[in-house]
């Protein structure tokens, strides 16, 4: 150790990492090795304990088993602080930005200029300001968090650990939210930063960008790393997905269409607009479009174009203007309950907030937005025999992995409580359904489940509409798709034709077509 | 590709002159306010409603709600729900009664802070460190310190002379007293100086010698625990916004998960958030103690919850929630002058002239539903005003509560509590 | 059953543990002896009178205990009890002294009124919550006070009695038919006597149906499955096609109509009262909410909560003959309290981790390799 060597030590070196959880083992046996001066892309499936692994670099916790070496020495972190003393910094995937604060605000947080009774603002914002000139990183030191776009609170993010002068970054799924140019952008910028002697590692599952931006990757299957491979150009996309995946890539399946004539959902004219505010911004602006029994439109978007309110519209829980169409009859002014009871089935985009009470048992939840219709409502009370029943149903059809039904739904794992909300959904017998994200934060295994589930309804004549992040998840399951960009449905495309690519373009308006 | 809009375009409010900006909007309240009491002083023909006198007992009865507000903002602030500010005040009159009967008033206020501190740490232990739910957490202080300082004061007081399980003996000695010299006619190195802000009182003009009653109301004849909790209002705005601890803090409450990130301890934040509101609250206590110059049962009150409604009020901001402990304290001051039941009158006449006004300010605004309540509400307390002779004496004591209530339905609607405060942070959920 | 009745039991037993200790420290810095103390707050206790007597305390306790719970179950905290109860007692003393109507139905219509009138006070509070997002631990304060306020000017004023030339600030006292009889004849038909002068006050069977009916609300029913959701979670009430803000205003509304007959026990059933006065109880309102706390807002729970606080209230009467503070009562229970929140929160946690742990387990099976579609080569 103590011989000097010509060769540069690596920036980080994990070995044989293990982290458990209660029930759970996240990593086991993860081996990383980044160079200095890279970018480094972990890829790996959802769940495959990508985050996990960059939490205990960063000293969020601290690994069961297993070594850290920074820059050729071994290290313990027990909390972020000693991380950050060791020149490493984090931007999460969900950002750790205080939204009524400043700018300089949440920068300058645990490491602030000044003495103990005194705040020096000034210097705070004058070293701001020439952080970001340097690295193209600019922002007003004085804005309020609040009132920054995605783009700006990344940048925001960024600043915040090179202000603590970190040398290693770690992003984990920093592209998830940004739009094409954003994330040019954001590699331009971690570029500069490399060029200067920083090291990059960045956590993804976008193909595309690893094989573009870095250097060298890490592929994590199942807590192990399964893969490392020095030069990109070496492989391919469709290797690196088999190396996630673990198994050959079937090729996407022939179907026979299902669709229909008849009309299920009509929906003419839906407009969203900002909420307290009169004249405020059209979430949905004059949404039309028509659903088919045994059809799924898919609705494609970048995150925040208007298709979670427009689901929520259709639903009932925002305030809409136009009219709704269920089988003929105009559902627009009907409470979410009524409209629930007349056959749309709800799969909200996220589960834990909106789909269940994480506290109520399964059974409790099988009833969960259906408790004032029958079999569950028998009178003023509810009919838990019915619920018990529709429970065990859910569990054997759905395959929802649980010691029993009297167990509350906290103790499922992601996967299993998505299981939970589809069949609950399914298992009423909707006429349509309303899907966002159906397999968001789901492992390989229940993902294709999912998916199976929606494609048996479909047979049987549902229509369903599918909003999600996934292209490739919209091209495999819809029969049509619609683009949302900016509350407007701006394209509608034949999914048996499109590629993912093209319809990246018309998500961020690259492409503009006329519906 | 631009979105269509049908909706004409608004005209600029800030461009009309008599409209104020928002960011006067309470200095302007404050003026209109001042004009309504004056006009009904002149027309109940009560001097008393706008005497420096009622200013003086006002601000003497604002402090203790102020303190418990200032309390509230901190453990807010940090990011935890402060029901208990009620028990720490108890906790504070308790400490506050033995050591001003034992040591004297400056040690009564260092024991009513002790004892808040205590109780607040309490708390803390059991909101920060094990995750009890706030308010099921302050509530259960509220219900232990009773108990304890019922407790302490059969040990303490029972067998001494003036002393009983229910008050102290009294404190002993007196607290000073400050008036402002130029202005209020305070003593300079036993020269009285030029009292002016009595002048203008006495001459009876249109708004000017309201005006001239309040400044001297506060400035004159104050009690020294009052002046210091001016000092303690003016350092804890310091503290909150211009010093790292006060960024920790208030990250603390705003987003754990982010301070935590950056190795800031939110559960030490936390404590210190609780400490420092308890150490208020009982200050609080303390000065309930020094008015009344000993320790009595049931002192308190209900003045913790006040604080927490004028914390509301004040949007978790000291300067707000010292002006509205000022309103609620007038509104309790005025039951504690002579004739309280003729004081109310004229603060009717007062509401009715101050809610006439409003509703002039929200016709320009076109906010007509508002306008039409604050209209009917106006023509109530004209109505009440005009037909009550004398109000029933225990109606008079419900004023305060009434004005809070009233005070904190209309206010609540823009505000905006620390984004996280309630929420449990349980280390290790980054 | 049983482990599950053990975990109910392990954290009020840590929590009594704790405020016995505490609460013995306070005893020897006062200088006197725990034990000594403790047997005579046994001694006490240990009597059929003494029970009957408990159970007379408690009953109105549980009433408050069940009016709070209501609310907290969806996470509303109305603390306004207190003004609720007190405000409909005294107006439905004031209708029951002015009206004459036989037995039951005397009886059936001040309850009524109390009910009501109180259900009606929690409503402002339920309405500025709703449509002026006005905190209900703020509004109900306040309620109090300025209920506080009308109940001693309607008593001065309007209400006053006659009988003794209006003297004392109460109400006439409520004729016969509007009384409920004490259960002793009941009792004796078991073939058990109390001793005389031994009453087991006759609003106790109303007690129990309250207890029965929240439980069935609670469990069983549509509206309590929404409640305890609403609580539970906004988010996914509101996707279950809750409204919350008639949820909100439904269970303020119902909370203060339960808390309008806390005061009827008193009223209607404890010979000491039959009127309203200086002397009738107004604060069970707040000892409700720590009935509910410890009782964590279930049925049973809330029994033996309200059990407890009526034991040690009995307890600790005697306790100043013997030279020892009968202060020590409130703060057994302050501490008892505070240790039992904490203790909840603690077991919990550990059980919740548990349940966790062991459903992960024993679904531990490796996924079926289902078919692939997409793994992400873009998205």
């Amino acid at each position: 150790m103590s011989t000097v060597t010509t060769t540069v030590p690596l920036a980080i070196e994990l070995r044989d990492i293990v982290k458990r959880f209660p029930g759970v083992v996240a990593n086991d046996g993860v081996n990383l090795s980044v160079r200095p001066g890279t970018i480094h892309a972990i890829v790996g499936e959802n769940g495959a304990g990508k985050s996990t692994l960059m939490k205990t670099l960063y000293g969020a916790h601290r690994p069961d088993e297993g070594t850290i070496q920074v820059n050729g020495i071994e290290r313990h972190f027990r909390s972020p602080k000693d991380a950050i003393a060791d020149g490493i910094g984090m931007v999460f995937q969900h950002f750790m930005l205080a939204a009524n604060l400043t700018v300089w605000e949440n920068i300058v947080l645990g490491q602030e200029p000044g003495k103990f009774f005194r705040l020096d603002s000034k210097g705070a914002r004058v070293r701001l300001r020439e952080l970001g000139r340097r690295y193209g990183l600019e922002l007003d030191p004085d804005a309020l968090i609040a009132d920054l776009g995605v783009g700006e609170k990344q940048r925001c993010e960024i600043l915040k650990i090179l202000y603590r002068g970190a040398r290693i970054l770690i992003l984990d799924e920093p592209t998830a939210v940004l739009v094409p140019h954003e994330v040019d952008e954001l590699f331009a910028s971690l570029r500069e930063l490399t060029a200067g002697g920083a090291t990059v590692i960045f956590i993804t599952h976008k193909l595309d960008e690893v094989l573009k931006y870095a250097d060298a990757i890490t592929v994590i299957r199942d807590g192990k790393t399964v893969g490392e491979v020095p030069d990109p150009s070496s492989v391919t996309a469709r290797d690196l997905a088999e190396m996630m995946v673990g198994s050959e890539l079937p090729s996407p399946e022939i179907r026979e269409s299902t669709v229909t004539a008849v009309p299920a959902l009509e929906v003419e004219g839906l407009t969203v607009t900002e909420e307290d505010e009169p004249d405020g911004r059209r979430l949905v602006d004059g949404a039309t479009f028509t659903i088919h029994r045994g059809e799924i439109l898919g609705i494609a978007g970048v995150e925040g174009n208007g298709q979670a309110e427009l689901v929520k519209a259709l639903v009932g829980i925002l305030p809409a203007t136009g009219t709704i169409l269920l089988e003929g009859d105009d559902i627009s002014h009907l409470p979410t309950q009524e409209r629930r009871a007349r056959g749309i089935g709800y799969i909200p985009e996220d589960r834990q907030k909106d789909g269940l009470a994480l506290e109520f048992t399964l059974w409790e939840n099988a009833a969960l937005g259906h408790q004032r219709v029958k079999p569950f409502a028998k009178g003023v009370w509810i009919d838990r025999g019915a619920a018990h029943a529709r429970a065990t149903v859910i569990v054997d059809e759905f395959d929802v992995r649980t010691p029993g039904i009297d167990v509350q739904a906290f103790t499922l794992s992601g996967g299993n409580q998505q299981k939970l909300v589809v069949g609950r959904e399914m298992t009423a017998d909707p006429k349509v359904l309303l899907a966002a994200h159906p397999t968001r934060g789901v492992d390989v295994g229940a993902q294709a489940g999912i998916w199976d589930f929606l494609r048996d309804a479909r047979k049987k004549g549902l229509a369903t509409l599918v909003v999600s992040a996934d292209l490739e998840e919209l091209i495999g399951l819809s029969d049509r798709l619609l683009v949302m960009l900016r509350g407007r449905l701006v394209a509608e495309l034949d999914p048996s034709t499109v590629t993912p690519s093209e319809l990246g373009s018309y998500m961020t308006g690259a492409k503009e077509a006329v519906r | 590709m631009s979105v269509t809009t049908f909706q004409p375009v608004e005209p600029v409010e800030s461009s009309r002159w008599w409209v104020p900006s928002p960011r006067y909007l309470p200095l302007f309240y404050v003026l209109v306010g001042i004009a309504a009491m004056s006009i009904a002083r002149i027309g109940s023909d009560n001097s008393d409603l706008t005497s420096s006198g009622t200013f003086g007992v006002a601000i003497r009865t604002a402090a203790p709600i102020a303190l418990a507000g200032l309390s509230g903002i901190f453990a807010e602030r940090s990011g935890t729900i402060n029901i208990g500010i009620e028990g720490m005040m108890v906790m504070g009159t308790i400490f506050a009664g033995w050591w001003g009967w034992e040591f004297g008033p400056w040690m009564a206020v260092v024991g009513g802070i002790l004892g808040g501190v205590l109780a607040g740490l309490v708390m803390s232990v059991a909101t920060t460190t094990f995750g009890v739910n706030h308010i099921v957490a302050g509530f259960a202080i509220n219900i232990l310190a009773p108990g304890v300082a019922r407790f302490m004061s059969n040990e303490l007081f029972t067998n001494q002379p003036g002393g009983s399980v229910s008050n102290s003996p009294g404190n002993r000695g007196d607290m000073g007293r400050f008036t402002m010299p130029f202005l209020s006619g305070g003593d300079l190195f036993g020269w009285k100086s030029p009292d002016v802000f009595g002048w203008f009182e006495r001459q009876g003009w249109f708004f000017v010698s309201d005006l001239g009653a309040l400044l001297k109301g506060l400035t004159a004849n104050l009690s020294l625990d009052v002046v210091l909790t001016a000092v303690v209002f003016v350092l804890a705005g310091y503290v909150i916004w211009r010093t790292p601890f006060g960024l920790r803090l208030r990250a603390a409450g705003e987003r754990p998960a982010a301070a935590d990130s950056l190795g800031v301890s939110v559960n030490k934040m936390r404590y210190a958030g609780m400490a420092i509101s308890g150490g208020l609250a009982g200050m609080g206590g303390a000065v309930l103690v020094l008015f009344a110059n000993r320790y009595q049962q049931d002192q308190v009150a209900g003045r913790g919850y006040l604080g927490l409604a004028t914390m509301i009020f004040g949007n978790w901001r000291p300067l707000g929630t010292a002006g509205a402990a000022g309103l609620f304290g007038y509104a309790q001051g005025i039951t504690l002058r002579t004739n309280p039941e003729l004081v109310v009158r004229a603060l009717l006449l007062g509401a009715a002239v101050g809610l006439a006004l409003v509703v002039a300010l929200l016709i320009a605004r076109r906010r007509g539903t508002a306008a039409a309540i604050a209209a009917v509400v106006a023509v109530v307390a004209y109505w009440a005003f005009y037909v009550t002779e004398e109000p029933n004496n225990q109606l008079v004591f419900v004023t305060p509560y009434v004005v809070t209530l009233v005070a904190v339905s209309i206010g609540a609607q823009r505000l905006r509590p620390p984004a996280e405060e309630g929420i449990p942070w349980h280390k290790g959920s980054l | 059953m049983l482990p599950g009745l053990r975990k109910a039991l392990l954290a009020p037993l840590v929590a009594a543990v704790a405020a016995l200790i505490v609460s013995s420290i306070a005893l020897l810095i006062s200088g006197n002896s725990p034990q000594e103390a403790f047997v005579e707050m046994w001694k006490t206790i240990d009597s059929t009178e003494s029970v009957v007597l408990i159970i007379n305390r408690a009953v109105p306790y549980y009433i408050a205990g069940v009016a709070v719970a209501i609310g907290f179950k969806m996470n509303l905290f109305n603390i306004g009890a207190n003004g609720q109860y007190v405000l409909a007692a005294l107006i439905a003393a004031w209708v029951g002294t002015k009206t004459d109507l036989p037995a039951p139905l005397h009886v059936t219509l001040i309850m009524f009124v109390s009910v009501v009138v109180a259900g009606a006070w929690a409503a402002i509070a339920g309405v500025l919550k709703v449509t002026r997002n006005v905190n209900e631990v703020v509004a109900t304060i306040m309620l109090n006070f300025i209920a506080t306020g009308i109940v001693s000017f309607l008593l001065a004023e309007h209400f006053r009695e006659t009988e003794t030339g209006g003297l004392v600030a109460q109400t006439e006292v409520l004729p016969e038919s509007a009384r409920i009889p004490s259960l002793n004849r009941l009792v004796e038909l078991t073939g058990f006597h109390f001793a005389p002068g031994v009453r087991l006050l006759g609003f106790l069977p109303f007690a129990i149906a309250l207890g029965i009916g929240y439980h069935l609300l609670l469990n069983r029913s549509r509206f309590g499955y929404e409640l305890r959701l609403s609580g539970m979670n906004p988010d996914a009430a509101r996707a279950a096609g809750v409204n919350p803000k008639a949820m909100i205003f439904k269970t303020i509304v119902l909370s203060g109509a339960v808390a309008g007959l806390i005061g009827m026990h008193y009223l209607l059933a404890d010979p000491q009262f039959y009127k309203f006065g200086d002397q009738f109880p107004k604060t069970v309102g707040f000892t409700g909410i720590s009935i509910a706390l410890l009782g964590r807002n279930h049925p049973a729970g809330i029994i033996a909560a309200s059990l407890v606080w009526a034991t040690i209230e009995r307890g600790t009467q005697r306790l100043s003959t013997l030279g020892i503070p009968q202060e020590i009562g409130p703060i057994l229970q302050g501490s008892f309290l505070l240790a039992a929140v904490i203790a909840f929160e603690v077991v919990k946690r550990r059980s919740d981790a548990a349940a966790a742990t062991a459903a992960a387990r024993a679904v531990h099976a490796p996924p079926a390799p289902g078919p692939v579609l997409g793994s992400g080569a873009t998205a």
